[in-house]
């Protein structure tokens, strides 16, 4: 699940492995945590989304207490007067995939079989609940000391805003639930089977008898856009975020080729000699070439050898409103977006 | 009797030990090759005897041994002669979801740790404390198990930010258990706490291990009525006194193969270009970036526990000259196993009956040694091996290529002989003269580094003025550690902004390394004339 949950990160997010390391230590200690589908809740339970808001680099120093997650549950119990019946992570891709693993095994919880984004997103209203209407307050965030904050916003941009100044003055990371809602609204306003594919991803990958990037491009349907190596990389922070650019030169078939990913926080669109071959929504990862591991925008250094694929988005975020919100013009480019099997067709 | 003014390089590989004696004008004058013995120690102390009964060597010139091992990386494979240490986390309430020593190798940290706590303390990224520390856990944690350890290791959240509760904590060890092994972390690893705790852990259980070698290496010298200063090597081919190294054994990890580049860098007089050094077992293909390794930049796994201390990005495959070539079901096999340091017995032309690699080159006319004709009834699997390790070893080159470009390789090792003049995207296969003790010249070469890996919150000076202080510290460090402050120049600066903040920080790593101070004044003056021979501008072309 932690090799899936980096793959779906396309670039963003922390280190899978911390999430790993506490969804071991928290099942090892309380026993393992059931999965369920949302058809088998009832209507009316109440789901609880989480995960970490922060920087990566932070978290790798400051790890969670671990009782986060029951916190954040008593006080949306006490401001929504309702129970919680399930945990769901905000986003599969990255650590925060695994965060609520960690959380949920400490309350004897289960995790739901979705999340808010089928993948990774730089800011906390790129959610599918977002979409679907549902609003993200009211907002809890906790830290590791105890200090806690319930945010009711009039829009999710302000809930953004809000949190992450708040993020900083708690020491660069903190956890919260934001959009709550119940199973019903969840069957809808989510992306579903989302912890399965991780699993299947990361399946696929350990059990691949040939290539595990070539096991991993066929369990996602991905489109190989360049095999090569890092010959690039620029990064620079700009209001929170790290924007940059990675060229990768083609090796071996792809001799000659230079294909150069923008990213912010997550990689956001893939360039051929200014020609568009993927963008956000749709995911563009980059692997290790020999062991498809997926590289995160933070750790992608001069040389590494590397695959990076695209694959299609979760079909919410195609629709007019998902390209809206999360669709290239929405982080400041000039051009519309093409899913990545027709921008890959017309290549052919 | 002339003043001691001599060096005395040594350098343990996976086959052979080697020693080179080195003057003040940096010349090779004598050099030995010995086998490996299972305890290390065996094959140090003949080498040093054969070093120095060399012709043309005095040994009473000798002023300063330095010697690279690997002594700790074998202690944690094999799990033998490690201390017991007590680890102490500074962070809580943060970190519980991850404790201490969690997924390690369960034999490994029975034998490592007579146990770990959390206690308050800890410091946030922006230099602010996580909590006030609390030494009264401390001290009650140190009397529940403080009879059984033989060392401590502490790690605090965000040490490389500020080690004050690193230190604060260490003298609470002091008080309770006096003068016992202290690692803090903050002197060994960068950021990502939960490796470096463990390279603290590790460090602290090797810490007997380097007591051992430094007494051996010490009495094998005093044979000779020898007593010059000891000096250790560490992972990035530069050199650590033997207070430091014995307080921080853990450094010596990887200090092999970084000795190589080093001294690959050394004999060509290049700062940039790839190193491929075959031995009798293996090879490795390194990258030398301003006249350093490059450094791999994921997380090292030693005997099975994820570290995060610098160590070089290397491509290791399983060829060597004493590689053992055989027919099997589908054509010919080329290793894993090889003869080793036996190869003066067992290969076909010395009069053996083991086709090796070495058997491939001589057959191939690429060196002429033994009787090439004990080889010719092997000829053709001969022929077939070497056609196919050539493609094994390009297949590595190319993987630490960094561009299309043809670059220069420099092929240093016993074993390069193996190394075909036409290589696919080198332009030329520089081979030095001492090519077979590169790893020893490069311990001998004595440069001193120091490095910093910190974040830094852009204040009214803006990214230059963090820049400046990162590399101010660095330098510092590097006199600290033992450079002469004249040489001292910065090797290495990285900046890596931090994402989802909103409050502009950045990572910052920079390096500086100068020459070991206190050694003659020639010596540095061939220090700074071989620097101004190599300045010039290094920065890589960008792609267009």
């Amino acid at each position: 699940m932690a090799r899936g949950c980096a793959v779906l990160g396309a670039g963003g997010g922390s280190d899978p492995h911390l999430g790993l390391l506490q969804a071991l230590q928290a099942t090892e200690d309380f026993g393992p945590v059931p999965l369920v589908d949302l058809d088998d809740l009832p209507d009316d339970a109440l789901i609880m989304p989480c995960g970490g808001i922060g920087a990566p680099t932070v978290h790798i120093e400051k790890i969670e207490n671990g009782d986060e997650g029951a916190r954040l549950r008593q006080h949306l119990e006490y401001v929504t007067d309702r129970q919680v019946a399930a945990l769901m992570a905000a986003e599969i891709g990255g650590s925060n995939g695994l965060q609520p693993i960690s959380f949920a095994a400490r309350m004897g919880l289960p995790v739901v079989d979705a999340d808010g984004m089928g993948r990774a997103f730089p800011e906390v209203p790129q959610v599918t609940m977002h979409l679907a209407g549902i609003s993200p307050s009211p907002a809890v965030m906790t830290d590791e000391r105890g200090n806690l904050i319930v945010f009711r916003t009039i829009s999710g941009h302000w809930m953004e805003r809000l949190e992450r100044a708040a993020a900083v003055e708690f020491g660069g990371v903190a956890s919260s639930t934001e959009f709550s809602l119940t199973a019903a609204q969840a069957r809808e306003a989510t992306v579903r089977n989302s912890v399965s594919l991780a699993v299947q991803i990361g399946e696929a990958v350990a059990h691949a008898r040939g290539s595990p990037v070539d096991a991993l491009i066929a369990e996602v349907s991905a489109f190989r856009l360049v095999t090569g190596k890092v010959s690039d990389v620029e990064r620079r922070t700009t209001s929170g975020f790290v924007r940059g650019s990675v060229v990768v030169e083609g090796l071996g078939e792809d001799a000659g080729r230079l294909v150069r990913l923008e990213l912010q926080n997550e990689n956001l669109v893939a360039l051929e000699r200014g020609r568009v071959l993927a963008s956000v929504p749709d995911l563009i990862s980059v692997l290790d070439s020999e062991t498809a591991d997926a590289i995160v925008t933070e750790r992608i250094r001069y040389g590494q050898r590397v695959t990076v694929i695209a694959f299609g988005c979760a079909p919410v975020w195609r629709t007019e409103q998902g390209i809206a919100l999360t669709g290239p013009r929405a982080f400041g480019y000039e051009f519309d977006y093409v899913p990545v099997e027709e921008r890959a067709g017309a290549r052919a | 009797m002339l003043a001691p003014d001599c060096r005395l390089g040594i350098d343990v590989g996976g086959t052979n030990t080697d020693a080179v004696i080195m003057d003040t004008a940096d010349r090779v004058i004598a050099k030995a090759k010995v086998p490996c013995t299972p305890d290390i120690i065996g094959g140090i102390t003949v080498a040093i005897d054969t070093v120095l009964r060399s012709p043309g060597v005095e040994p009473q010139r000798i002023s300063h041994v330095m010697l690279g091992t690997t002594h700790a990386t074998n202690a944690v494979l094999e799990r033998e002669k490690l201390r017991r240490v007590a680890v102490i986390r500074l962070g809580g309430p943060a970190t519980h979801s991850i404790r201490p020593l969690f997924q390690w190798p369960p034999e490994l940290a029975d034998a490592v740790s007579v146990g770990a706590t959390i206690v308050e303390g800890g410091i946030e990224f922006d230099g602010r404390d996580l909590s006030p520390l609390d030494t009264d856990a401390i001290a009650r944690f140190l009397g529940r198990v403080g009879d059984g350890a033989q060392g401590v290791a502490i790690t605090s959240v965000f040490a490389p930010v500020s080690p004050r509760h690193e230190l604060l904590a260490a003298e609470i060890v002091k008080r309770e258990l006096g003068e016992v092994h202290v690692t803090l972390s903050h002197e060994i690893g960068s950021i990502g706490l939960l490796e470096r705790e463990n390279a603290a852990i590790l460090n602290g259980a090797l810490a007997g291990v380097a007591r051992d070698v430094a007494d051996a290496m010490q009495g094998a010298l005093a044979a000779h009525r020898l007593h010059p200063a000891t000096f250790f090597a560490q992972n990035d081919g530069t050199l650590m006194g033997l207070d430091h190294a014995l307080r921080y054994p853990v450094l010596t990890i990887g200090s092999g193969p970084a000795n190589s580049v080093r001294g690959a860098a050394f004999l060509t007089e290049t700062s940039d270009s790839l190193v491929v050094d075959v031995g009798g077992t293996s090879t490795d293909v390194g990258v030398l970036v301003n006249g350093f390794p490059r450094e791999s930049s994921r997380g090292v796994e030693i005997g099975g526990v994820r570290t995060n201390f610098r160590m070089p990005d290397l491509v290791t495959i399983a060829l060597g000259g004493g590689t053992e070539i055989s027919r099997g079901p589908d054509g010919v096999r080329i290793g894993p196993r090889s003869v080793g340091y036996l190869i003066q017995k067992e290969a076909l032309v010395f009069g053996g009956a083991t086709p090796t690699l070495t058997d491939s080159a001589v057959a191939a006319g690429r060196v002429a040694l033994g009787e090439p004709r004990r080889a010719d009834p092997h000829r053709r699997l001969l022929a077939e091996a070497l056609a196919r390790a050539d493609v094994m070893l390009a297949e590595a080159i190319d993987r630490m290529k960094t561009s299309k470009d043809d670059r220069a390789l420099i092929a240093v090792g016993g074993g390069s002989i193996l190394v075909p003049d036409q290589i696919p995207g080198i332009s030329e296969v520089i081979r030095p003269e001492h090519f077979d003790a590169a790893n020893a010249v490069g311990a001998a070469i004595a440069s001193v580094s120091g490095q910093v890996d910190r974040i830094f919150h852009v204040g009214p000076g803006g990214r230059q003025a963090m820049l400046d202080e990162a590399c101010d510290d660095a330098r510092e460090r590097a006199v600290a550690a033992g450079a002469d402050p004249r040489t001292v120049q910065i090797v290495e600066l990285e900046e890596i902004p931090l994402a989802y903040l909103t409050s502009p920080a950045i990572r910052v790593r920079a390096k500086a390394a100068g020459a070991l101070g206190g050694l003659p004044e020639q010596h540095l003056q061939a220090h700074l004339a071989r620097q101004a021979r190599l300045a010039r501008p290094t920065e890589p072309a960008a792609p267009s």
